[in-house]
C-alpha cells in the first residue's frame, strides 16, 4: 500500500528531497538507491524530448550502470570543482497504472563553481514512475527533461 | 596585424596565445576562412528530406538557411532579407511554400529569388517601390551547395576547388567508410565552450591527448596501447583522419557470452555499453575525421555524430552534435546507440574533458598574449603516422590551413 491523497504525496515529496539533497551534499555513492535495481535514470533536453528524438546526455539503463556512472567521476572524469543547490517543486501526482505512481516536479538547479561563479545550470521537469520496494519508495524510471537545449561546459554530476 | 607582429615565423607548431582571444582575428577569420575558401558543414540531407523543408544554420557569424527546393536539390541562402536585413527564418526549422520576412512582408521563393513586395505598387496610386526596381537583383544571396554522404555544406567562396576536391581521397575515403546507408537523427546536444573556437578544433585533432586526458580510457580499459590506429591527412594538411582498430581477437561473440568477454576486459558493473556490433566492414573501433574549418565526423564504437563547432566571439563558442543511427536499425540497435552514447556528448565519459580543457589554456593564456605553445611531437612536420598516434601533426595541419587561409 504506498498510501493515497495527501499521504502519498507527503511521501513522494521526502523521497523527492532526499534525492536532491543527497546530490546536493556530494553523497553521490547513496544516489542509485533511489532507483530501483533495474531502473532507469535520462537527462533530456526539452528539444529533444518534444521532437520525440530518443537521445538522452545521460542514460542508465540500471543502478549498476548508475554506480558506474559515480566510479567513473570520482576515479577518472576531469572537470573544474562544483556543487548543485537543487530546488524542487510540489510533484504532481499525474496517475496510477498498477503498483506505479507517474508524477512531474519542476526542478531548478544552480551551480557553484571553485572559483565563486553561481550560474542557473539547469531547470525543468522530473517525469517519474515511482513504486514501492521493501516500505520504501523508489524510482523506477527517472526522466530529467531540461528546458535549455544546450549545456554549459559539461555536466557530470547527476541532476 | 601583419605577419611580422603575430607570428614572426613560419613554425606551425608554435601558435602564439594572441589568436584565441583577439577580437581583430576573429573579425579576420570571419572574412578569410567562414567566408573564404573553405567548405563549412551545415546539416544532413536527411533533416530536410522534402521540398520546403529548411532548417538554419551557420557560417562562422553569418546565419544561413538550407532548404530542399521543389527539383529536390539543396539551396543554401544567406539567412539576412535583402530590404533592411531581418532574419527571414527565426524559427529553426520548418516547412514552407516561400519564404516571407515578417518585417514588411518580402517573398523569396526558394531559391531565394524575390518574388514579391508588399505594396509594390503603392495604395490607390500613391507611395510603392521606386521605378526601375529589379526584383532580380534584390533576392538572398544564394551559395554554393553540395552534399557528400547526406552531409550538407557551403561556401561563400567563387574560388574553393569543388567539394571532393576540397575534402580530398584520403579523408573522403573516410566519411564514405561511416556512411554506408541512409542516417537517422537520433538527437542533437549542445554545448557551450567557454573558449575560442579554435582551441576545440585543435583538440579533435589532437590524437596525442587521447589517453592521457581523458582517463576513463585506461581506469576502464577502453583504449589499448595494442590497439593498431593511425593518422591519415590530407595532402595540404588541412583535414585528418584519426583511427583505432581492434585486433582479431573474436570480439563479435554475440549475447551472454559476449557480456562475459566484456566483463573480463573492462572494469565496469555495467559493461553493455561498451558492445560493439562491427557495422562498418572492419574492425576500427574509433574513428574521427575533421574537415576543415568546423566539421568533426565521429564514431566510436556504435555512437556515431557530426560534430559543429560554432564561433560564438573570441571568447567562446558552441559545439553543436547531430546524433546518428542508421535508418533501417531495429529496436536493440537503437538502444544500444542510446546507451554508449554515455561516452559523448556534454556528459561523455570520454569526451567531458574536451569541454573543460580549451577553458583552462584560455584561462592561463590570456595574460601571455606574447607567449607560444610547444606543439613538437613528431617534430614540425604534418604528415601521416601509424598506430602510436603519439603526434602533434594533426594539430600543425590544422594551423596550416589557418595560416594559408588567413595569410598571417
Ligand atoms: S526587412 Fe525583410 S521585408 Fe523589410
Ligand atoms: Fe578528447
Amino acid at each position: 500500500m504506498t498510501g493515497t491523497g495527501d499521504a502519498l504525496a507527503a511521501r513522494i515529496a521526502r523521497l523527492n528531497t532526499a534525492y536532491a539533497h543527497a546530490i546536493d551534499d556530494d553523497r553521490l555513492e547513496d544516489w542509485p538507491g533511489f532507483f530501483t535495481d533495474d531502473g532507469l535514470y535520462r537527462i533530456v533536453t526539452r528539444e529533444n524530448h518534444e521532437a520525440g528524438l530518443p537521445l538522452a546526455i545521460v542514460h542508465c539503463d540500471g543502478a549498476a550502470m548508475m554506480r558506474d556512472r559515480v566510479r567513473a567521476m570520482r576515479t577518472a572524469n576531469i572537470f573544474e570543482p562544483h556543487t548543485y543547490c537543487h530546488t524542487v517543486g510540489a510533484a504532481e501526482i499525474v496517475g496510477k497504472d498498477g503498483g506505479v505512481h507517474t508524477a512531474r516536479t519542476n526542478f531548478i538547479v544552480v551551480r557553484t563553481m571553485h572559483s565563486g561563479a553561481m550560474s542557473v545550470f539547469a531547470c525543468g521537469r522530473y517525469l517519474d514512475r515511482i513504486v514501492e520496494r521493501d516500505g520504501a519508495l523508489k524510482f523506477a524510471e527517472r526522466v530529467a527533461v531540461c528546458d535549455s537545449r544546450t549545456v554549459d561546459t559539461l555536466l557530470v554530476v547527476p541532476l | 596585424m601583419s605577419t611580422a607582429q603575430l607570428w614572426p615565423d613560419d613554425d606551425v607548431s608554435r601558435v602564439p596565445y594572441r589568436v584565441y582571444s583577439d577580437p581583430d582575428i576573429h573579425v579576420r577569420e570571419q572574412e578569410r576562412i567562414f567566408r573564404g575558401p573553405t567548405w563549412n558543414f551545415l546539416c544532413l540531407e536527411a533533416e530536410i528530406p522534402n521540398p520546403g523543408d529548411y532548417r538554419t544554420s551557420v557560417i562562422g557569424d553569418a546565419p544561413i538557411v538550407v532548404v530542399r527546393g521543389r527539383d529536390g536539390g539543396i539551396n543554401a541562402l544567406v539567412n539576412r532579407c535583402a530590404h533592411k536585413g531581418a532574419l527571414v527564418c527565426y524559427k529553426p526549422r520548418g516547412t514552407v511554400s516561400e519564404f516571407t520576412c515578417v518585417y514588411h512582408n518580402w517573398t523569396y521563393d526558394l531559391d531565394g529569388s524575390l518574388t514579391g513586395v508588399a505594396f509594390r505598387r503603392g495604395v490607390r496610386g500613391e507611395g510603392g517601390m521606386e521605378a526601375g526596381f529589379e526584383p532580380g537583383a534584390h533576392g538572398l544571396q544564394r551559395l554554393r551547395a553540395e552534399s557528400r554522404n547526406g552531409l550538407v555544406f557551403a561556401t561563400f567562396s567563387d574560388e574553393a576547388p569543388d567539394l571532393e576536391t576540397y575534402i580530398g581521397p584520403a579523408i573522403l575515403a573516410a566519411l564514405d567508410r561511416v556512411f554506408v546507408k541512409p542516417v537517422r537523427v537520433l538527437g542533437y546536444h549542445s554545448q557551450l565552450l567557454p573558449n575560442n573556437w579554435k582551441l576545440y578544433a585543435e583538440n579533435t585533432k589532437d590524437s596525442y591527448h587521447a589517453t592521457l586526458l581523458h582517463v576513463f580510457h585506461n581506469t576502464f580499459g577502453i583504449v589499448r596501447f595494442t590497439m593498431g590506429g593511425g593518422i591519415r591527412l590530407s595532402e595540404n594538411g588541412w583535414h585528418h583522419l584519426s583511427f583505432t582498430e581492434r585486433a582479431a581477437d573474436g570480439s563479435e561473440r554475440g549475447g551472454a557470452e559476449a557480456v562475459r568477454s566484456l566483463k573480463e576486459q573492462y572494469a565496469l558493473e555495467d559493461p553493455s555499453l561498451m558492445e560493439h556490433r562491427l557495422e562498418l566492414g572492419d574492425r576500427i573501433t574509433n574513428s574521427i575525421q575533421t574537415i576543415f574549418p568546423t566539421l568533426v565526423v565521429q564514431q566510436i564504437l556504435n555512437a556515431l555524430a557530426v560534430r559543429q563547432l560554432v564561433p560564438r566571439g573570441p571568447e567562446a563558442c558552441e559545439l553543436k552534435w547531430t546524433v546518428l543511427g542508421f535508418e533501417d536499425d531495429d529496436e536493440s540497435f537503437e538502444a544500444l546507440r542510446l546507451k554508449v552514447n554515455n561516452l559523448v556528448g556534454p556528459a561523455g565519459y570520454v569526451s567531458m574533458e574536451d569541454g573543460c580543457i580549451g577553458g583552462f589554456i584560455d584561462a592561463a593564456t590570456r595574460s601571455a598574449p606574447e607567449g607560444r605553445s610547444f606543439m613538437r611531437m613528431g617534430g614540425t612536420a604534418i604528415e601521416p603516422a601509424g598506430a602510436s598516434r603519439v603526434t602533434e601533426a594533426a594539430v600543425r595541419g590544422f594551423w596550416r590551413a589557418w595560416r594559408d587561409c588567413m595569410a598571417l
